[in-house]
């Protein structure tokens, strides 16, 4: 298992989230960090973990952990579950409609628990 | 050698294209070229100007670079304009004083956007549309903005209020004729458009015309009309036409038209000897032409007359074809019917917002023009047709009213089109240029636009354009593509052969066998999906399928609008008991559920929070009630008639047998949604003939329709067999079910796979009833296999605490989702708009 998936230095602080085992391959959950809801993917075909916002701006909705995940070329997205625009896991960019760039988040595992940096 | 020096003021789109056009010619070397731009960068393409906002950068709208000038021998001079000609010394002099010779000069000044004289119209946020600086202007003031007014509903006004609501503002357009696009649209297309575009929160005010922008009270400023109304916002963009860049030419003596405009002549010469004028500065024959196409044509003209030649410039179409607001609108030659003697033809669909008009010529032969409205697919082929002079068919309404068999009523065989009809109008790309392409070995879009440069314009002619490229592919027997998508090489069909024949059970053993890498999307994940749950059954939320399902199905609900889900338990034909009612409206109650009666005879609840669908699936299966497949792409209600147990006509007991089938098929994974329909009687008062599979009672037995479909394209079913057993019946229904199964594409409704099988009717017939290709059996067994292994995804689900960890809103807190909110309607909850959402006070507090 990968440790990190973005730069965790960008994280200043670390928030607990889950077991590792609350996530079912290849979909992804909604966590509570502070007040924010994030999406948390974890493909275990890239054994990897990312998080993102929740909330589908083009949507209006905190659906995004629902959506299906999968690649488009190199670029490593989430679909929303709404009306499919897709979403780059590790920059937040969406693919059709650049203005509607969300966040993106550090994720990390320490032994089985994941946590979500926040700055 | 001697060079001559041409000076092109102005390095917009047409300026630009007369230097690339001289840069390519095989003279290139003949001609030395200076150009002067006003703007701080070189051409950009300013038809896609809008995808600015949609987050192109300035790159990506360059059609140049500097390098590229450079390498070419261009001189150029950025941020400066020019000022004064000397006709006689053949000079030119800019704002900073530069002064140049040439010996011949091409004025492409372009226009700019007219500003009514009204008083208050220089105020700050008061702007226009036209270059990248004022879409940077409209952006910083749209962030101190809430409402936006866009003045102007023409065509680049209906531009600028799609960005204004991109931005977020509320939106309105002032117009001062009484329709929207009075230039390009008739009465009825204009009226459609509002409708639409009022449809979509813009909101549109015709017949306005400001007399003063004062200081508003509510908002930054007023805008006070002529009919004493008013209207407040804090911004406002000017769209109210263009005028000819004439300035240059009428200060120094070439002459200009009454109304502006350098006038030209058919070798775009101005009145002065070797100054020509190109593009949106020129008046040809009293005309300004405000698109880039005839600009092209200009500059291809003069540059032809510059290097000794005679091509000529004879006026230009103007049809234009565009998606305004997301709705299609398209204006094609003589749309307001101005031609003597012309006559029109009119197709108006209330129901689906369609408009279409044809203008026809006295005698009926030719068409003159169009106006489209709602659905512009038959732009292409009128488009050609009046271009062309084509001769229109003997009647011609055909060319607008949807075909009885559903296809768009205008089609017509590109074959029919001779090479040289000009395709795309902006890149003037011919048919002819396009079978080259394709025969030199292009077989994609991509390529097509590559090689021709076809359709990089407007994109008016895309659809065209691919139907001659796909056309000639298939004259030259390459197959097109069918792929899934990039993960996967081949076909739905050919993945449930692999599928089934190989025996694979999981998506990972499919895409390290037959993918192409990657890990897959939510168009082949659900897609596989699907075809694993159709061959093996298994239970869709297993963990290796999890991941597969789509919306819907990964919850087992239909997701709402707002993240919500409903709910639908089988109603096996509609039949229902009082007990049971009273349970769902026991649950609608306890949980404050909207509740409808569906169009498929059972009953819906709306607006469940995830983590309230196991306690109440859990009431409702201990109630009695399944799963009813509401989100699945699988079998999903069987309608009935009462039939002959109470209706005094009925033949046969329908409501019997739609629950037998029902529970027959109930939860069978298919490439699309099937329903059912069973009627007692020839009265069919089930609507059988509209469903994928109807049935209707006979004195003898049962006919089986298939390949209805109501939806979008509603389709009769074809009457497939009569008199049928029941046994038979079923016998029948398994095998085209999973027929269907094994070589439809990815959603496709049974009516468009019937329609794309060889042989139609007649080989579904074959294969079904006289076991043509040997798998009648193979079929049946495929069909009992599978409806051996039904469960009630519910009720699995609920019985396993390790997937009931999914439902809910967060993993690692009990909270709910904060973003919801409702408001009561009819007696019933319902989730607010966002006016609504504004002015309600948030449910819980945000505490810091
Ligand atoms: C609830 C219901 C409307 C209602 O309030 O009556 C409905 C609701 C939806 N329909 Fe429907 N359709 C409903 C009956 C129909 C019918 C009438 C019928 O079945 O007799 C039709 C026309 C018949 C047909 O399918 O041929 C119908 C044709 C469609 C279509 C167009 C399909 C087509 O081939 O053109 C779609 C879109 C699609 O599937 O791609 C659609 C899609 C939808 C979706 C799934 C849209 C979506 O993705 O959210 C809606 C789901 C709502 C939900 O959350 O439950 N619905 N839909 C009806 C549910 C029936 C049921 O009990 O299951
Ligand atoms: C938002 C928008 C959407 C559009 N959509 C479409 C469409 O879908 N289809 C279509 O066909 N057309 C469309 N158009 C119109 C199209 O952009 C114009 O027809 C085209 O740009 C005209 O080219 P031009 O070179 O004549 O003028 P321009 O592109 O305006 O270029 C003229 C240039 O000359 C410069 N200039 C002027 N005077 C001087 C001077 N004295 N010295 C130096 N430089 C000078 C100007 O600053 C400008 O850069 C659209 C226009 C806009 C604004
Ligand atoms: S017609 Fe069907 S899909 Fe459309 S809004 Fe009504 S229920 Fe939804
Ligand atoms: S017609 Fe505009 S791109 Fe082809």
């Amino acid at each position: 298992m990968t440790n990190q998936t973005i730069n965790t230095s960008e994280a200043s602080q670390w928030v607990d989230v889950c077991d590792i085992n609350d996530l079912t391959p290849e979909t992804g959950v909604c966590a509570l960090v502070g007040e924010q809801q994030v999406a948390i993917f974890y493909s275990g075909k890239l054994d990897q973990l990312f998080a993102i916002d929740n909330y589908d701006p083009i949507g209006k909705a905190n659906v995004l952990s629902r959506g299906i995940i999968g690649s488009i070329g190199e670029r490593i997205c989430v679909a929303s579950p709404l009306y499919k625009q897709h979403f780059d896991l590790t920059t937040g960019e969406c693919l059709e409609q650049a203005e509607h760039r969300i966040r993106a988040y550090p994720v990390n595992l320490a032994g089985n628990r994941v946590q979500v940096g926040i700055r | 050698m001697t060079t001559e020096r041409i000076i092109v003021v102005g390095n917009g789109m047409v300026g630009h294209k007369f230097i690339d056009t001289v840069i390519n010619s095989d003279n290139a070397e003949k001609f030395e070229i200076v150009t002067f731009s006003e703007e701080p960068r070189l051409a950009y393409d300013r038809v896609k100007l809008s995808a600015y906002f949609s987050g192109s950068s300035v790159d990506d709208l360059m059609l140049t670079s500097e390098e590229h000038y450079q390498s070419a021998g261009v001189v150029y001079t950025l941020n400066d304009k020019v000022v004064e000609i000397d006709g006689d010394a053949k000079t030119v002099t800019t704002a900073a004083g530069k002064v140049e010779g040439y010996d011949k000069l091409v004025l492409a000044t372009g226009s700019f956007p007219f500003v009514p004289p009204i008083p208050g119209k220089d105020q700050p946020h008061c702007l226009v549309y036209r270059t990248i600086e004022d879409l940077e202007e409209i952006t910083a003031s749209a962030q101190e903005s809430k409402v936006g007014v866009v003045v102007g509903g023409g065509l680049l006004g209906l531009e600028a209020a799609n960005a204004l609501k991109n931005l977020g503002l509320e939106t309105h357009v002032v117009e001062f004729a009484p329709r929207l696009m009075a230039v390009q649209l008739d009465e009825g297309g204009g009226d459609l458009l509002r409708r639409k575009i009022e449809s979509l929160d813009v909101n549109v005010h015709t017949e306005k015309n400001t007399k003063n922008i004062g200081a508003g009270k509510k908002r930054r400023y007023v805008m006070e009309f002529t009919d004493g109304s008013e209207l407040e916002t804090d911004m406002i963009v000017f769209s109210a036409g263009i005028r000819p860049q004439d300035e240059l030419a009428r200060n120094n003596g070439i002459d200009i038209g009454e109304r502006g405009g350098i006038v030209v002549d058919n070798f775009c010469r101005t009145s002065v000897e070797d100054v020509y004028a190109i593009g949106e500065c020129a008046l040809w024959d009293g005309k300004i032409f405000g698109l880039v196409a005839p600009g092209y044509h200009m500059a291809k003209v003069a540059y032809s007359h510059i290097n000794g030649s005679s091509d000529q410039f004879t006026g230009a179409d103007m049809s234009t074809k565009l998606k305004l607001l997301g709705v299609d609108v398209a204006s094609i030659g003589d749309a307001h019917a101005r031609t003597p003697g012309a006559q029109t033809y009119t197709y108006e669909d209330g129901v689906n917002e369609v408009y279409k008009r044809i203008i026809v010529s006295e005698d009926g032969k030719k068409l003159l023009g169009a106006v489209l409205v709602g659905d512009a697919e038959a732009y292409g082929t009128l488009q050609q047709m009046c271009v062309n002079d084509m001769a229109l068919p003997d009647s011609p309404e055909q060319l607008i009213l949807p075909a009885s068999d559903g296809s768009a009523g205008a089609s017509m065989g590109v074959d029919a089109l001779p090479d040289t009809a000009q395709l795309c109008s902006c890149l003037d790309v011919t048919k002819g240029d396009i079978v080259d392409a394709v025969q030199g070995g292009c077989c994609s879009m991509g390529d097509i636009k590559d090689k021709t440069g076809a359709s990089t314009g407007c994109g008016g002619c895309a659809a065209l354009v691919k139907s001659v490229m796909d056309k000639e592919l298939e004259n030259l027997g390459v197959e097109v593509n069918n792929h899934l998508c990039e993960h996967f090489a081949y076909s739905r069909a050919e993945l449930a052969d692999i599928v089934r024949v190989k025996k694979i059970e999981s998506f990972d053993a499919l895409l390290d066998s037959h993918g192409q890498g990657g890990l897959g999307c939510e168009i082949c994940k659900p897609a596989v999906g699907s075809i694993l749950a159709s061959f093996w059954n298994d239970y869709v939320l297993e963990d290796k399928h999890m991941g597969l399902q789509d919306t819907n199905d990964i919850y087992l609900g239909n997701m709402q609008k707002d993240g919500t889900y409903s709910i639908v338990p089988r109603v096996a034909g509609g039949e229902i008991t009082p007990d049971k009612l009273i349970v769902l409206g026991q649950v609608a109650k306890e949980f404050n559920l909207y509740t409808k009666v569906t169009g498929g005879q059972r009953i819906d609840l709306f607006g469940a929070q995830l983590h309230e669908l196991p306690t109440i699936w859990k009431q409702l299966v201990d109630a009695g009630f399944e799963t009813g497949h509401a989100y699945g792409k699988s079998l999903r209600t069987v309608k009935s008639c009462v039939g002959s147990t109470w209706c005094r006509y009925g033949v046969q007991d329908s409501v019997g047998m739609a629950i037998a089938l029902e529970n027959r098929y109930k939860g069978v994974r298919s490439p699309h949604k099937i329903k059912f329909g069973v009627s007692g009687c020839t009265r069919e008062c089930a609507e059988a003939q509209s469903k994928d599979f109807g049935i209707i009672a006979t004195e003898n037995g049962w006919n089986l329709y298939v390949c209805g479909n109501g939806g979008m394209r509603p389709r009769h079913a074809d009457l497939f067999a009569t008199d049928l057993d029941d046994e038979t019946l079923v016998k029948y229904i398994d095998r085209v079910m999973m027929f269907y199964i094994r070589t439809a594409d990815r959603l496709q409704r049974t009516s468009v796979w019937l329609e794309n099988l060889e042989g139609g009717l007649d080989y579904l017939r074959d294969v079904v009833i006289n076991d043509k290709l040997s798998i009648a059996q193979e079929l049946e067994d495929n069909m009992t296999s599978n409806i051996g292994k039904y469960q009630c995804e519910w009720k699995t689900t609920i019985e396993s605490p390790e997937k009931l960890k999914r439902f809910r809103h967060f993993i690692n807190s009990e909270k709910q989702d904060e973003n919801l909110a409702y408001v009561v309607e009819r007696d019933q909850r319902r989730p607010a708009n966002e006016t609504e959402r504004e002015n309600q006070i948030p449910a819980v507090e945000v505490t810091v």
